[in-house]
């Protein structure tokens, strides 16, 4: 049996979701109460899914770590939502969008999904908007729109710079009316630790309280992992402190093949670090690029000096150069790698660290002569406060200064045209799984992917699937239960009293975060990817040895969650350069050294490489499986953006 | 830099917690409030101590988990920043810091520093939302809505539920929070039909949590990170006849 069978339908593009939709089984809505669905992590994906599987009559079980679902890290996305609305009349079309997305994602995704994806875009604007959604408009009262990174047309839909916060506050709130209607069971401070599978099927999760301590299984005929991406992984990184990989590897081990994890996103336009007691890195909006301009010292030793003693001769503006096309809207893989071989030439400007400056200018002066300082305040104003914030630097008057960081990961749970993972009943939706993004991922469009998953994908693939399967009952005393059980104890024993307890969770995940950077970040190489997964299995052995958690497992301790998921994280990290390391190519975010243009382009290997890896857990080390992509529609090309 | 941290230690919600002293040497400048509760935690494990519990989470100002009362102000002195955004260039070099949890019997303390903010999700639950079933909604540019409208929702909306409000107010009432989301979708057409029962319900859900009431302290204002109005309350005032 294959499989890698991604139920794809056949047929004219156009028509496909369509098709399937009505080859789709359904469950009747006298039945729909029968079933039992359980929902962790409470993202766009998350809590867009369990209201709408509440609506529809199922009784859901949703749970997240944070303190209320309106705090998974979808709220921190700020520059916006793709939509083909072609408002704008700027030629945007269903087409157009799939075309941008399989494109920028290098010819690394499934054209059916990324068709979908395109299709459905234009339906969340409609639903966000009718429950309230603030997105930004022209004074006819009409929606605004603006361009972003990577692509020729305003398709993007905005609220400032806090889309995903108004968007997530919608989709919680729709979720927050079918819990007060009974039909959503929500329970926050509580984090999945483990996946039950019976019979080669997901039916349920043990979970731990994070108030107590306690653990309690949870029954159910289908899960669902909405939890996000694993750029923590980087331990620096633009995602919130609890993101964390635990749910999607501990569904790894359990059999769901784990995707492309060596996608993951650099975004070109962070705050740059600027200490070693750093505990994470700030994203400023991309919508930023839209207007700022991008420049850094020609001659180095113009690099101490301040922006405004710089002439304009000695400034070189290296996106405008090098890409005249896109200029400074070039895809975030490209910009971030210009940025770093700036930085690596040595013409990089702020603070040295480790005897680097890490960062370039990006500079406002040019709009704000253009349109006016309140013009520019009307549309960046928070992003420019949030600057001043953390940095003390004013940038209407100081330009920014900016570096990548770790982002989003485009790999993720292998899933098929269902969203349904290689493990029965065991959907994932969102950052969690790989299905959309290919090798790169353009700017807004994760929001949009999260909410198609959840609002409009999921409830129709899940329904199918309850209505297709029997579900034997099961109660807390079945072995497997027992076992899941019983496995997560002994873990969490292990974590609480290793044999020479010495170090801090931080500890490790500091230092996990600099041999992936360093080794798996922005460029990759085979020495240094050999290496360093044998320098994170050397770290693996010494985390068991030497984790110090302090305080009590039956207890609100967060050392003991932050272990836990550094646990995960190392595991991940081997993987990662593993499947980086068997990636003789380079394609979107995935740069190879080996594998680049004398000019620093990204050289796609289709001959060999046409294909999305998929990881399957084995003891002795994980096996790797070819999902081969058919481009039926769009004819693979160079990326070019010059 | 170098302080003398006063933080309030709780083991649970029934036993009596209290103040306990610990001095932090070497903290930069750029230090954030919550990366040097970080350090002084590494110090916590280093010693085997239980380390203090604060919530926290996107360390960028937007998901509202961080709190803390620093120095008798809900997330510091500084305006319209929350604790997570708070650097210690604020501080005076050497200064005494006692940090609290938010303090209100709505907001029971978990342990440390972290409080039960469950009672915020139950008043949305309550109406905090536009009835709208999924797949249902009209085109979006059907609905045009006054910029300045729009703009004033968007302003009410940038709420992040985090409770400085309630942490600050002498009712421990959380009208602004309440005002805030009734306001949002009030200004809105989509959300103004159900409006005044949802304000109904949201206002009894809030009495129903042991909130208090507001009687115009406007503490909240000023506390609130994202400077919601006070101008929301008067409006849900209004719609509440």
């Amino acid at each position: 049996m294959n499989r890698l069978n991604a139920s794809e339908p056949i047929g004219p593009l156009e028509g496909r979701w369509k098709k399937h939709l009505f080859d789709l089984a359904l469950v009747a809505p006298q039945n729909r109460d029968k079933h039992k669905i359980i929902v962790i992590g409470t993202g766009l994906a998350g809590a867009s899914l369990c209201a709408t599987l509440g609506e529809s009559g199922y009784q859901v079980s949703s749970f997240c770590f944070q303190d209320s679902p309106r705090r998974a890290h979808s709220i921190a996305a700020q520059g916006g939502i793709n939509a083909t609305k072609n408002y704008q009349n700027d030629g945007d079309s269903v087409w157009r969008l799939f075309y941008d997305t399989i494109k920028g994602g290098d010819f690394r995704a499934r054209e059916s999904n990324v068709y979908r994806l395109a299709e459905l875009s234009g339906n969340i604007i409609d639903q966000a908007v009718a429950q309230g959604v603030p997105f930004a408009r022209e004074y006819s009262g009409y929606l605004a729109n603006r361009s972003f990174g990577g692509t020729q047309v305003s398709r993007t839909f905005y609220a400032k710079g806090q889309t995903g916060q108004q968007l997530l506050l919608g989709a919680y709130s729709a979720m927050s009316r079918q819990v007060e209607a009974g039909r959503v069971t929500h329970h926050s401070r509580s984090e999945m630790l483990e996946v039950i599978t019976i019979n080669d099927k997901a039916r349920g999760v043990i979970v731990r309280d994070l108030v107590t301590g306690e653990l309690s299984t949870h029954i159910a005929d289908c899960v669902v992992l909405c939890t996000g991406g694993y750029s923590n992984a980087y331990y620096l990184s633009t995602n919130a402190k609890g993101c964390n990989t635990s749910a999607i590897w501990r569904a790894f081990k359990q059999g769901a093949f784990f995707a492309n994890p060596s996608f993951t996103q650099i975004h070109p336009t962070c705050i740059p670090p600027t200490g070693e007691g750093q505990s994470k890195l700030t994203l400023m909006s991309e919508s930023l690029r839209n207007d700022g301009r991008i420049w850094a010292p020609k001659n180095i030793a113009d690099c101490e000096k301040r922006p405004q003693d710089i002439q304009e001769q000695d400034r070189d503006y290296f996106l405008e150069r090098m890409y005249p096309a896109f200029a400074n809207l070039v895809p975030r893989d490209v910009a971030s790698r210009a940025v770093k071989s700036i930085c690596d030439e040595g013409r990089g400007v702020g603070v040295k660290i480790h005897g680097k400056r890490l960062g370039v200018y990006l500079d406002f002066a040019g709009v704000i002569d253009k349109i006016g300082l309140d013009a520019v305040e009307e549309k960046y104003g928070n992003l420019f406060e949030m600057y001043e914030r953390i940095t003390d630097e004013d940038p209407y008057v100081t330009p920014m200064k900016i570096y990548p960081a770790p982002h989003y990961s485009m790999g993720g749970l292998w899933v098929d045209y269902n969203l349904m993972t290689t493990i029965d009943g065991l959907f994932a939706a969102g950052e969690a799984n790989f299905s959309d993004h290919g090798a790169n991922r353009l700017g807004a469009s994760a929001l949009m992917q999260g909410l198609a998953d959840g609002y409009f994908i999921l409830p129709q693939t899940i329904a199918n699937y309850l209505a297709r399967h029997t579900f034997d009952q099961i109660d807390d005393d079945h072995a497997q239960v027992k076992q899941a059980l019983e496995a997560t104890r002994v873990r969490i024993d292990k974590l609480m009293h290793a044999p020479d307890a010495h170090h801090s969770p931080e500890y490790f995940h500091q230092k996990l975060g600099k041999i992936l950077w360093d080794a798996c970040g922005m460029s990759r190489e085979q020495e240094k990817l050999a290496q360093a997964i044998d320098e994170i299995k050397t770290l693996e052995q010494e985390f068991w040895q030497k984790i110090k958690v302090t305080g009590v497992d039956k207890d609100l301790n967060q050392t003991l969650e932050r272990a836990g998921r550094v646990a995960d994280f190392i595991e991940l990290g081997v993987l990662m350069c593993q499947d980086a390391l068997n990636r003789e190519e380079s394609c979107g975010a995935h740069a190879r050294v080996e594998h680049l243009s004398p000019g620093g382009e990204v050289k796609r290997n289709d001959e060999e490489f046409s294909f999305v890896s998929a990881w399957e857990y084995q003891k002795d080390g994980a096996k790797l499986h070819e999902e081969h992509l058919h481009f039926e529609f769009i004819k693979p090309t160079v990326r070019n953006y010059k | 830099m170098t302080f003398t941290l006063h933080i309030w230690r709780q083991q649970s919600v029934s036993i009596q917690g209290d103040f306990v002293t610990y001095k932090i040497d070497n903290v930069d400048a750029d230090t954030s409030f919550l990366e040097m509760l970080d350090q002084l935690n590494e110090q916590l494990i280093h010693q085997g101590e239980d380390c203090i519990v604060f919530d926290y989470d996107c360390r960028e100002g937007i998901c509202g988990a961080c709190s803390l009362v620093i120095n008798g102000y809900p997330h510091g002195e500084k305006i319209a920043t929350t604790t997570c955004q708070l650097y210690m260039r604020e501080y005076v070099n050497q200064r005494e810091l006692w940090v609290e949890p938010w303090r209100a019997s709505s907001f029971p303390v978990i342990k440390d520093l972290t409080v039960d903010r469950s009672s915020f999700d139950r008043i949305i639950q309550s109406g905090g939302y536009v009835s709208v079933h999924s797949g249902s909604a009209p085109e979006a540019n059907n609905i045009r809505i006054d910029k300045h409208a729009s703009d004033e929702a968007f302003n009410a909306a940038s709420c992040i539920g985090c409770g400085a409000c309630v942490a600050v107010c002498p009712n421990a009432s959380a009208s602004l929070f309440v005002a805030a989301k009734i306001s949002h979708l009030a200004l809105l057409p989509q959300g103004e039909i159900e409006s005044i029962d949802r304000a109904k319900n949201m206002i009894k859900s809030m009495e129903d949590e042991g909130f208090g009431s507001c009687s115009n302290h406007r503490h909240c204002q000023r506390a609130c990170p994202k400077g919601i109005s006070l101008e929301n309350i008067t409006r849900m005032n209004k719609i509440l006849g």
